[in-house]
């Protein structure tokens, strides 16, 4: 059977907490009311050339209680679970709407939304903190040897797990909890001897259990079986010629890409304004919805919170929203955004897409991306295919650096490996490898998206969005693709100076 | 009293040795946009990270968990639970003795809070900014927070410390209607007192002004006067990577080129550059506060050791790099604990303003943004520029320019800078979530590599 909630966690007086919470708010007029209240156990292992450097396991507990009163947000969280602290926390979010209060210029108000009561927990079957510290750090040591090989100086191995439960009400009704489970097994190798050159594994993070460290979803065991061989390679490559080259993007390069310049491009908060002194603003602005041109026809992008697996996924978001699939980019045009209660209201959107999120009880819930992924072809197009359509090109696998700018516009992003295409096949490795672009310019490139057989479940445990900041797990799709006439750059030559 | 429980914990702990830390933490903050205040907020939370050691043949084998804690109890699971893992744990890398404890005069005293009415003299102020940008048809944006946590830090060696955490920022970014036109200012404070909102909203608002006149340049290597924070920005990510150990195994760029060796002793600037952190001028705390190991630069063991000022750069010259006591001990280095604070001093008595005045042509940033390693061992850096390039033109600012991508090391830059400001209280702008308190001059670089256009304002 499953592992379901844990009970250590169900036991708490979650609906007394809620109820004396949510009363005082009504009480003191709040219109609105919610209370969450969170246990995040966070446990990481680290270890270089076998030996252990770093083992921590965090838990955080808490609530946190959000009000609008009078037409202005006010939050309040601690970590008193007494029926008195929740309602001296309603008080304190209550005062802290009289303190916004002159400093708003609207009144705030919500996208409706059925009520919702009811249970889900992430698909995983063994829960890794069920796994002693002795028995993870032994498959690290086993994984470590696994990649230790001729011209391997330095292995590391590392192991972040987390176990996250969510308790959920508001004054409409909704009541729900939810437990959510992932983890993500990393190594890398390294060579110092000359230059410092470094090879990782390209495996995601990903909502599952401890199942995956053992290779239930992705072949750990042999993809690190060839970083020493791939290391080696990399060690022996030349150096790229800058200038255009057509790319063969896989998955695991191309996730990153995807997150950068599409889904935080379309999250409506940056649009409308109000990430623009921190995490930015997008291009794809709100009165061009539907018309934008964002990519080529072969480009269609859906946000999801459903995908099984999927670091994003649940049963509800962070505002008693029921979790949906919808489209961003549709045959190339940019159609949809993703949407909170407040600004879907706002902006006449009808129903919130259920993308609101808060990294602990301590946090407000933001405007936070889903599952973001690029659709495949409907028909069985392979890497192969796609390399066969290039007379010069690269090969671009796993990734690594990545920058973008505060509108999504121009991006730089490296990677683990870098193949040269000549003639519609796969040659050695290059190295010093950057590809360079604008985001429209790039999708707008994109020719041809692999098919089923080509697609991956990428994704990141550490999205960072927000003041104060906040961290999100999310996932992406996608296929392989063939992008035509990208600028690539020798990183070598873009730190020389004379 | 938490220092009670503190004490009943270590007494509960089954393995050789233990340390206890325990933080109170209060925060409050309040952010706004486009001229309204959109998120405000006040949160406490008390936690504990435990790490008890089992010892064989003198190795450490650490358990390290942390937890919340509301009562007594709490802790005293927490450190079950922690000598628990200790008896299941391999040897610790980073294994060292327990520091020789301090007894601070201090540690029985309660903690200190904070609330949101820390803002009170500060929100009128920004209430005044906000509807002098409404009435001038611009736009605000930015954020205030204010943290202060007490810790307190017990050792079965005997260590009883405490120390209190106090600090907070604000930003402030002011834009054209148009959202091209962007302006940024920034300020680090302890408590608030020194902010003076009225102050802040006539600079972001001068620099505003600047953004008038439009221009566009193409990309290329440019004179470039990066300002404190941008200097900040690059010298933190630097510093980030300094470790020792790391530089020893050849995977830094501090890494020398015969194998186990490193670049102390290697002039890395032709300027008389200090660098240096620790408690004194800028806030930090005294000891050794690590609730978990760092790989390389801070290790759980250390906890309770002294954190003292340390020089990182001399004269120009890199002088030591951060080692933990036991990579120390196996390096045969000295400890050197990096603490959250960084200072970079020339000894130059020129102003910005000054260097301003003497550019025939060049570019003056505002600050650096999304910075992200390409290349570990030279420490290239990609990013971006933002919230204002400006143009000078025979000693003044003739517009604002168009965003540029950069690839630069900072390291390089340390070797090609040619000249430097009086170093400057600043705000950092990409790592401000994680480092607050730096002090920094304004660098002039010939060359800055500007390797493309950014179309984003």
């Amino acid at each position: 059977m499953p592992p379901g909630l844990d009970p250590r966690f169900t036991a708490l007086p979650l609906d007394a907490l809620a109820e004396a919470a949510l009363r005082r708010s009504k009480d003191l007029g709040a219109t609105h009311a919610e209370v969450r209240i969170e246990r995040i156990r966070a446990g990481a292992h680290r270890l270089r050339d076998e030996a252990l450097e770093s083992s921590t396991d965090a838990t955080d507990l808490g609530i946190g209680v959000r009000v609008i009163h009078e037409g202005s947000w006010g939050f309040a969280a601690g970590i008193t679970l007494t029926s008195e602290g929740a309602a001296a926390l309603a008080d304190q979010a209550v005062e802290a709407a009289k303190i916004s209060r002159p400093l708003t210029s609207r009144p705030v108000e919500l996208a409706a939304e059925p009520v919702h009561v009811g249970e889900w927990v992430s698909p995983f079957r063994i829960d890794p903190f069920d796994v002693s510290d002795a028995e993870r750090i032994a498959r690290l040591v086993e994984l470590s040897r696994l990649a230790a090989g001729p011209g391997v100086d330095h292995v590391t191995a590392n192991l972040d797990m987390i176990d996250e439960h969510k308790f959920y009400a508001d004054l409409a009704g909704s009541r729900t909890l939810q437990r959510r489970v992932r983890v993500h097994p990393l190594l890398e190798v390294m060579a110092t001897s000359d230059r410092y050159h470094s090879m990782r594994t390209t495996n995601p993070p990903a909502g599952r259990g401890w199942e995956y460290v053992l290779g239930e979803g992705w072949d750990l065991d042999a993809e690190v079986a060839q970083l020493p061989t791939w290391l080696a390679e990399q060690v022996a490559a030349p150096s790229i010629e800058p200038g255009r080259y057509d790319l063969v993007i896989e998955p695991t390069n191309l996730w990153l890409t995807i997150h950068e310049s599409v889904a935080h491009a379309t999250e409506l908060d940056r649009a409308l304004g109000y990430e623009a002194a921190y995490a930015g603003t997008s291009f794809a602005k709100r009165e061009t919805l539907g018309s934008l041109q964002y990519g080529s026809a072969a480009m269609t992008v859906t946000g999801d919170r459903v995908t099984e697996h999927g670091l994003a996924s649940c049963g509800w978001d962070d505002e008693g929203v029921e979790a949906q699939t919808f489209d961003i980019v549709r045959d190339g045009i940019h159609v949809g955004y993703q949407l909170n209660r407040q600004m879907a209201y706002e902006q006449g959107l009808g129903r919130s897409n259920g993308c609101a999120f808060a990294d602990s009880s301590g946090h407000i819930p933001l405007q936070r991306m889903p599952n973001v992924s690029l659709k495949p072809a409907d028909t069985d197009i392979t890497v192969p295919d796609l390399v066969a359509r290039v007379e010069h090109g690269l090969y671009v696998v796993g990734d690594k650096s990545w920058s973008i700018d505060m509108q999504r516009y121009n991006f730089q992003f490296t990677g683990q490996r870098f193949y040269a295409i000549e003639n519609g096949e796969i040659a050695g490795q290059v190295a010093d490898v950057a590809y360079q672009a604008t985001t429209t310019d790039f999708w707008g490139s994109m020719e041809a998206v692999g098919g089923p057989s080509t697609y991956k479940l990428m994704g990141a445990l550490d999205c960072g969005k927000g003041q104060p900041g906040q961290s999100a797990p999310v996932s992406h799709g996608t296929p392989a693709a063939l992008f035509r006439s990208v600028n690539v750059l020798n990183t070598e030559a873009e730190g020389a100076h004379a | 009293m938490i220092t009670d429980w503190i004490e009943a914990g270590l007494a509960a702990a089954t393995s050789d040795e233990c340390i206890v830390i325990v933080r109170d933490a209060g925060e409050a903050n309040l952010r706004w946009a486009i001229n309204s205040l959109t998120t405000n907020g006040q949160m406490h939370h008390r936690s504990a990270t435990v790490v008890a050691i089992r010892r064989t043949e003198g190795v450490g084998h650490a358990g390290v968990l942390s937890g919340p804690v509301a009562e007594e109890g709490d802790l005293v699971a927490l450190v079950a639970h922690a000598c628990a893992a200790a008896a299941d744990a391999p040897a610790s890398d980073d294994s060292a003795p327990l520091p020789d404890p301090v007894v601070d005069a201090d540690y029985t005293d309660e903690a200190v809070g904070t609330s949101i009415d820390v803002f009170s003299t500060f929100a009128n102020g920004l209430g005044r900014a906000l509807a002098a940008s409404r009435d001038a048809g611009t736009e605000m944006f930015g954020y205030a927070e204010h943290h202060v946590s007490t810790v307190w830090l017990a050792t079965s060696a005997g260590a009883r410390r405490r120390t209190v955490e106090r600090s907070g920022k604000v930003e402030l970014n002011a834009k054209h209607a148009d959202r091209i036109g962007s302006a940024w200012v920034g300020q680090a404070t302890t408590d608030f007192a020194d902010v003076d909102a009225d102050a802040l909203a006539a600079e972001v608002t001068r620099r505003l002004g600047w953004c008038e006149n439009r221009i566009e340049l193409p990309a290329g290597r440019y004179e470039t006067i990066l300002p404190p924070s941008a200097v900040a920005d690059l010298m933190i990510l630097t510093y980030w990577t300094a470790s020792g150990r790391d530089a020893e195994q050849g995977r830094t760029v501090f890494a020398g080129k015969e194998p186990g060796t490193t670049r102390v002793g290697e002039i890395l600037s032709p300027l008389p550059m200090t660098l240096s952190s620790g408690p004194g001028a800028l806030p930090a705390a005294p000891f050794a506060i690590v609730e978990g190991s760092a790989p390389g630069l801070t290790s759980v063991y250390d906890n309770g050791a002294p954190a003292e000022t340390l020089h990182w750069m001399r004269d120009g010259m890199l002088a030591r790099l951060p080692y933990t006591r036991a990579a120390a001990a196996a390096s045969g280095q000295e400890y050197a604990f990096p603490s959250d604070n960084l200072t970079l001093d020339v000894g130059s008595s020129v102003t910005l303003d000054e260097m301003i005045r003497s550019t025939t042509r060049g570019l003056l940033l505002t600050c650096l943004w999304y910075i992200r390693e390409v290349d570990i061992s030279s420490l290239l850096v990609t990013g971006l520029t933002r919230d204002g390039v400006y143009l000078i033109e025979n000693g003044e600012i003739v517009g604002m320019v168009n965003n540029f991508r950069f690839n630069e090391s900072p390291i390089d830059l340390l070797r090609r800078a040619v000249e430097a400001s009086v170093a400057e209280a600043t705000l950092c702008r990409e790592w401000n979530d994680w480092f607050t308190f730096t002090t920094m001059p304004a660098l002039r670089v010939p060359d800055f590599n500007m390797s493309t256009v950014s179309q984003a304002y």
